[in-house]
C-alpha cells in the first residue's frame, strides 16, 4: 500500500460514511417540517407528536452528520493538496458558497428550532424549521455541483503557465448539466431515505399496537405516518428512476467508458447491448475475456444509455484505446496507463443501486393496500419487512456514489469529451506530495475507529428513541419576557 | 484595491468571527466544571450556548472554504502541512459536536458524566492548538521552493508556537467566564465573575508576552505596533471592566482585542499568506491567490451574504437573550435505557 491508496481508502470511508447520515438529515427536515405545518394549521395533536418524534431522530442524525461533514471540508487540503491547488479556482467557489448559504442557514435555524418551542410564535417557529430544511438541499445543491465539475468539468479553462484549472464562468459551473441532472437524483435518493425511514418506524408501531389493541388511540396516527411515507416513497421512488435514467444517457456521452464498466461490457457487441442480472468470471479485470453474462435482459443497456434498444455502446477494451489514444498511454514512469475501473465494483455497485430500491417499493405498496381502510389491522410480517427495509435505500445510496466515483478512475477529473481535454487530473496526481505514509495511517485509523465508535452511540440512540414512540405531548407555550423569570426551559441539552 | 488584498482581509474578518464567537463557545467548555460543578450547574454552563454553537463554528467552515476559493495554494499547504494538529482539532471537534447533542439524551447519571468530559476535553485541545497553527503562521514554517511543507510535526512545537497555544487558552478562558457572567444568574453568576476578573488578568499578561515577541521577531511590517497596542488596551479595559462589574464592556473589550490579535497575525504575515523560513519560498498574496474572475465572484457573494448571516445571527443572540440560572433547568424528561 501506498500514501494514496490509503488516501483513497480514508476518502472513500468518511465520505461513504458522511453520506450515511446525509440523506435522512435532507428528506427528513422536509418531512418533519411537513408535519409541523400540518399541526399548526389543523391543531391535531397526533401532527405535533410525530414532528416532535421524528424531530428527535432527525436532531440524533444531524448530530453526527455535520460532525462528519466538517472533516469533508479539510480533507481536499490535507490528503489531496495537488488535486486542491489543481482546481481550486475552480471548486473552491461553490464549497464557500455552500459555508456561506447554506450551512449558516441550516445550523443558526436549526438551533433556533430546537430551542425556540418556547420562546418563538407558532408561525415563526414553523419558519425556522423550513428555513433549516431548505439550507439542508442548498446544501446539497452546492456539494452536488462541485461533484459534478469533477466529472465533467465545464467553464473553466487550463492555464498551462499555472498548471491549473481557472474559471471563466461561474453560472456554467452552477448549472452544469451534469449538475442539473445529479442533483434531483440525489434528493430524490433523500426523500426515499427518509420516506421509508418514516413510513417504516410507524408500521413497527402499527404492528406494535394493534397486537396490544386494535382500538389503540395511537393506531391512527400511526397510520397517517405510514402513509405518508408511503406516498414520499412512491413519488421520490418513481422521481429516482426518472432521474436516474436521464442522468444515464447523460453518463454516456460524458463518460462512456463508466457505462460500459457499469455493464462490465468487455467487447463491443454485434447488435444492442443488453443488462445482465449477473455476471460471472473475473470481473477485477486481469482477465477481462472470463466475464460471461448469465441472465440478461436485451437491449436494456443500449435503451439506458442512448434511449434506443438498439443503440450502440462500444466495450472497455475498444474505449480504452480510443482514451489512450486520446489522453495518453503510458504515464510519467511509462507505465501503460489503465482508463477501465474496476469492474466488480462498478457492475455490482451499479445493479445494487438499482435493485436494494425495490424494498422500499415493496414497503410502499403494503402500507398503502393494509392501510386503505380506517381502522387498519397491519399484519405481523409488515414489521419484518420494514425492519428489512430500513436500511436498503442507504445501502443503494451508498452504492450510487461508489459507482459514480469509482467509475470515474483512474480521473479524480474526469476529461470532458466536449471541453478543453488539458482539464483533467489523474487521481495519483491529486494525492498531497508533502503527507507521509505514516500520517496518512494514523489519521485513517483514528477516523475509522472514532467513527466507528460514535456509529454505535448514533445507531443505539436512533433504535432507543424509535422504540420508545411518539412521546406525549403538552401544547408549547410561549412564555413572554416578563413571566418567564423562573420558568423552566422547554428544551436544554 | 486589489482583490486578493480584499480576500486577505475577508479570511482574516472571518477567524475573527470564528475566535470571537467559538472562543467563548470553547471557553465555556472548558469551564463547565470549574463553574458549573453540579450536574445541573453544569448543564446551565452549557445551554447558555446551546442555540447558538453550532451557528458559530460554521465560521470556522466559511474561514476554510474561503481560503480554498480565494487562495488554493495556501489552502493546500498549510492543511497538508499542518496535518497532525489539524487531524487533532479536527477529532476534537467531532466528538465535541456529538458530545452536545448527545449528553442529554440518555437520563443516565454516567452517560451524562463521561460525555461531559468529551465536551471539556474537547474545548481544550483546540483553544491550545489553534494558536499553536497561528504563531507558526506568523513565525513563517519550513517550506521547499515548490511551496510545499518540508518541516516536521515537532517543527511546530517552537516555544513562540507553544506560547501562542497559551494565549488562545487563556483568552478563551477569560472570554467565555465574561461571557457566562453575560448569560447566567445566581450561583453560576458569581462564580463565573469570580472567575472572569482572574482569567482577564491572566490573559492580558500572556498575551503581552507573545504579542511583543511576535512583533519584534517576526512582524514584517511596523504597521502592527498599532495592532498590537489596540490589543492590548482592549485586554487591559476588559481586565477592567470585569473588576467594576461591568461585564458587557468586557465581552466588547474582549472582542476589540481579538480583532487586534488578528490583525497582527495577519498584518504580520503580510504580503505573504504563508511565510517561509526561507523568505523565497514564501506563499504571498499574488502567488497564492486566484484569478480574478473567481474573487470577483467571491466577492459579490461574501458582500450580499456576510451581513445577512450577521443579522440572523445576532437576532438568535436577541430571541435567546435572557440569563439561565438553575431554576431554568428542566428536569430530565429524556429516556432511560431500557432494562436489557
Ligand atoms: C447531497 C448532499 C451532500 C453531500 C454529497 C455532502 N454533504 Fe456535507 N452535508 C450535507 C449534505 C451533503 C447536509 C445535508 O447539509 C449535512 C448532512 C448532515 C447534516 O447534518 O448537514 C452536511 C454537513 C456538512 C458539514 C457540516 C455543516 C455544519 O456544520 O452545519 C460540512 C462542513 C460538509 N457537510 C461538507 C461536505 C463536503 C466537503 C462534502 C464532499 C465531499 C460533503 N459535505 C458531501
Ligand atoms: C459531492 C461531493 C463529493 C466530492 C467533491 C467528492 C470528491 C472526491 C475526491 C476528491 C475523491 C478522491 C480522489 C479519488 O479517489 O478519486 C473521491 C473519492 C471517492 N468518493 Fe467522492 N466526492 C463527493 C461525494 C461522495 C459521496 C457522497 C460518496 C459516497 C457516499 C463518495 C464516495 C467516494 C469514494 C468511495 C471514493 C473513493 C474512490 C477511489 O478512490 O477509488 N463521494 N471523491
Ligand atoms: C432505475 C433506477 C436507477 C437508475 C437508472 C440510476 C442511475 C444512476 C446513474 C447512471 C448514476 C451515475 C451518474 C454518474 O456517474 O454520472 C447514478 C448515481 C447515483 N445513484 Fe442512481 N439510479 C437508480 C436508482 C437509484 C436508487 C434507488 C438510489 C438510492 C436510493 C440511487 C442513488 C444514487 C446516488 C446517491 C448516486 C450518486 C450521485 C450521482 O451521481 O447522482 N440511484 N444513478
Amino acid at each position: 500500500m501506498e500514501a494514496l491508496e490509503l488516501a483513497r481508502w480514508q476518502f472513500g470511508v468518511t465520505t461513504v460514511y458522511h453520506f450515511i447520515l446525509v440523506p435522512l438529515t435532507i428528506g427528513l427536515s422536509v418531512l418533519v417540517a411537513i408535519l409541523q405545518t400540518a399541526w399548526v394549521r389543523t391543531g391535531k395533536e397526533k401532527y405535533l407528536r410525530l414532528t416532535k418524534f421524528y424531530g428527535k431522530l432527525l436532531l440524533i442524525n444531524f448530530a453526527l452528520g455535520i460532525a462528519t461533514g466538517i472533516v469533508q471540508e479539510f480533507q481536499f487540503g490535507m490528503n489531496w493538496s495537488e488535486y486542491s491547488r489543481f482546481v481550486g479556482d475552480v471548486f473552491g467557489a461553490p464549497l464557500a458558497m455552500e459555508a456561506l448559504l447554506a450551512f449558516f442557514l441550516e445550523s443558526t435555524f436549526l438551533g433556533l428550532w430546537i430551542f425556540g418551542w418556547d420562546r418563538l410564535p407558532k408561525r415563526l417557529h414553523l419558519a425556522t424549521v423550513w428555513l433549516f430544511s431548505i439550507g439542508t438541499v442548498l446544501s446539497a445543491y452546492f456539494i452536488i455541483a462541485a461533484n459534478s465539475w469533477m466529472q465533467h468539468p465545464v467553464g473553466a479553462e487550463y492555464n498551462p503557465e499555472t498548471g491549473r484549472a481557472e474559471m471563466t464562468d461561474i453560472i456554467a459551473v452552477l448549472t452544469n448539466n451534469t449538475t442539473l441532472v445529479a442533483f434531483p437524483h440525489v434528493i430524490a435518493t433523500a426523500f426515499l431515505v427518509a420516506g421509508t425511514f418514516v413510513g417504516g418506524i410507524a408500521v413497527y408501531w402499527m404492528v406494535r399496537r394493534s397486537r396490544e389493541d386494535r382500538q389503540h388511540a395511537d393506531l391512527p396516527m400511526y397510520r397517517t405516518a405510514a402513509r405518508f411515507g408511503a406516498w414520499v416513497m412512491m413519488i421520490s421512488g418513481v422521481a429516482v428512476i426518472v432521474t436516474g435514467d436521464v442522468q444515464a444517457k447523460l453518463m454516456f456521452e460524458q463518460q462512456p467508458i463508466k457505462m460500459a464498466a457499469a455493464e462490465a461490457l468487455v467487447e463491443t457487441p454485434d447488435g444492442p447491448a443488453p443488462f445482465s442480472l449477473l455476471s460471472i468470471g473475473n470481473l477485477a479485470g486481469d482477465d477481462p475475456g472470463s466475464v460471461s453474462h448469465v441472465i440478461e435482459i436485451p437491449g436494456l443497456t443500449s435503451y439506458l444509455a442512448t434511449g434506443d434498444w438498439n443503440g450502440e455502446v462500444l466495450g472497455l477494451n475498444e474505449l480504452q484505446e480510443i482514451y489512450a489514444e486520446r489522453y495518453g498511454a503510458v504515464d510519467a514512469n511509462g507505465d501503460e496507463i489503465e482508463y477501465r475501473p474496476n469492474l466488480l465494483v462498478t457492475y455490482w455497485s451499479f445493479r445494487l443501486m438499482i435493485g436494494l430500491a425495490a424494498f422500499s417499493a415493496a414497503l410502499a405498496l403494503g402500507i398503502l393496500w393494509f392501510t386503505r381502510k380506517k381502522s387498519p389491522g397491519m399484519p405481523g410480517w409488515m414489521k419484518t419487512l420494514a425492519l428489512v427495509s430500513l436500511p436498503m435505500p442507504y445501502l443503494a445510496a451508498s452504492f450510487g456514489w461508489i459507482f459514480t466515483e469509482m467509475g470515474r478512475q483512474p480521473f479524480v477529473v474526469a476529461p470532458n469529451p466536449t471541453g478543453s481535454d488539458q482539464i483533467m487530473l489523474m487521481t495519483m496526481f491529486g494525492v498531497s506530495s508533502s503527507v507521509s505514509m505514516g500520517e496518512v495511517l494514523t489519521s485513517f485509523v483514528l477516523f475509522t475507529v472514532v467513527y466507528a465508535v460514535l456509529g454505535v452511540f448514533w445507531f443505539r440512540l436512533i433504535q432507543r428513541y424509535a422504540v420508545e414512540g411518539a412521546p406525549q405531548v403538552a401544547e408549547p407555550a410561549v412564555q413572554s419576557d416578563d413571566d418567564d423569570t423562573a420558568k423552566p426551559m422547554s428544551f436544554a441539552y | 484595491m486589489d482583490l486578493a488584498l480584499v480576500w486577505f482581509i475577508l479570511i482574516a474578518v472571518l477567524w475573527t468571527g470564528y475566535l470571537v464567537l467559538e472562543g467563548f463557545d470553547f471557553g465555556v467548555g472548558m469551564l463547565m466544571p470549574i463553574i458549573g460543578r453540579s450536574n445541573k450547574g453544569r448543564r446551565v454552563v452549557l445551554n447558555t450556548i446551546g442555540p447558538v454553537w453550532d451557528g458559530n463554528e460554521v465560521w470556522l467552515l466559511t474561514a476554510g472554504g474561503a481560503t480554498f476559493a480565494a487562495f488554493p495554494e495556501w489552502y493546500a499547504t498549510m492543511f497538508s502541512g499542518f496535518y497532525l494538529p489539524l487531524l487533532i482539532i479536527l477529532l476534537a471537534l467531532i466528538v465535541r459536536a456529538v458530545a452536545i447533542e448527545y449528553r442529554g439524551k440518555i437520563n443516565d447519571e454516567s452517560w451524562r458524566a463521561r460525555w461531559d468530559w468529551v465536551i471539556i476535553g474537547s474545548a481544550w485541545v483546540p483553544s491550545i492548538l489553534w494558536g499553536v497553527a497561528f504563531a507558526n503562521l506568523v513565525r513563517g514554517v519550513n517550506l521547499d521552493a515548490d511551496h510545499q511543507y518540508a518541516g516536521n510535526f515537532f517543527d511546530l512545537l517552537h516555544p513562540f508556537a507553544l506560547l501562542g497555544g497559551l494565549v488562545t487558552l487563556t483568552l478563551f478562558l477569560s472570554h467565555g467566564s465574561i461571557f457566562l457572567s453575560l448569560k447566567t444568574d445566581g450561583e453560576i453568576r458569581e462564580r463565573a465573575e469570580a472567575f472572569a476578573r482572574k482569567a482577564s488578568l491572566v490573559a492580558v499578561a500572556v498575551a503581552a508576552v507573545w504579542a511583543l515577541w511576535a512583533q519584534l521577531a517576526y512582524s514584517r511590517n511596523a504597521w502592527t505596533w498599532g495592532a498590537l497596542v489596540v490589543a492590548a488596551v482592549a485586554l487591559i479595559g476588559a481586565w477592567v471592566s470585569s473588576l467594576q462589574g461591568r461585564f458587557g464592556w468586557a465581552f466588547a473589550s474582549n472582542a476589540v482585542a481579538i480583532i487586534g490579535a488578528v490583525t497582527l497575525i495577519f498584518g504580520a504575515m503580510y504580503p505573504n499568506v504563508m511565510p517561509a523560513l526561507e523568505p523565497a519560498n514564501s506563499l504571498t498574496l499574488d502567488n497564492a491567490s486566484s484569478t480574478d474572475y473567481t474573487l470577483t465572484v467571491m466577492t459579490w457573494v461574501a458582500a450580499i451574504m456576510t451581513p445577512v448571516v450577521l443579522a440572523y445571527q445576532a437576532w438568535t443572540y436577541w430571541v435567546f437573550r435572557r440569563r439561565l440560572s438553575l431554576e431554568h433547568i428542566p428536569e430530565h424528561t429524556e429516556l432511560t435505557f431500557l432494562k436489557r
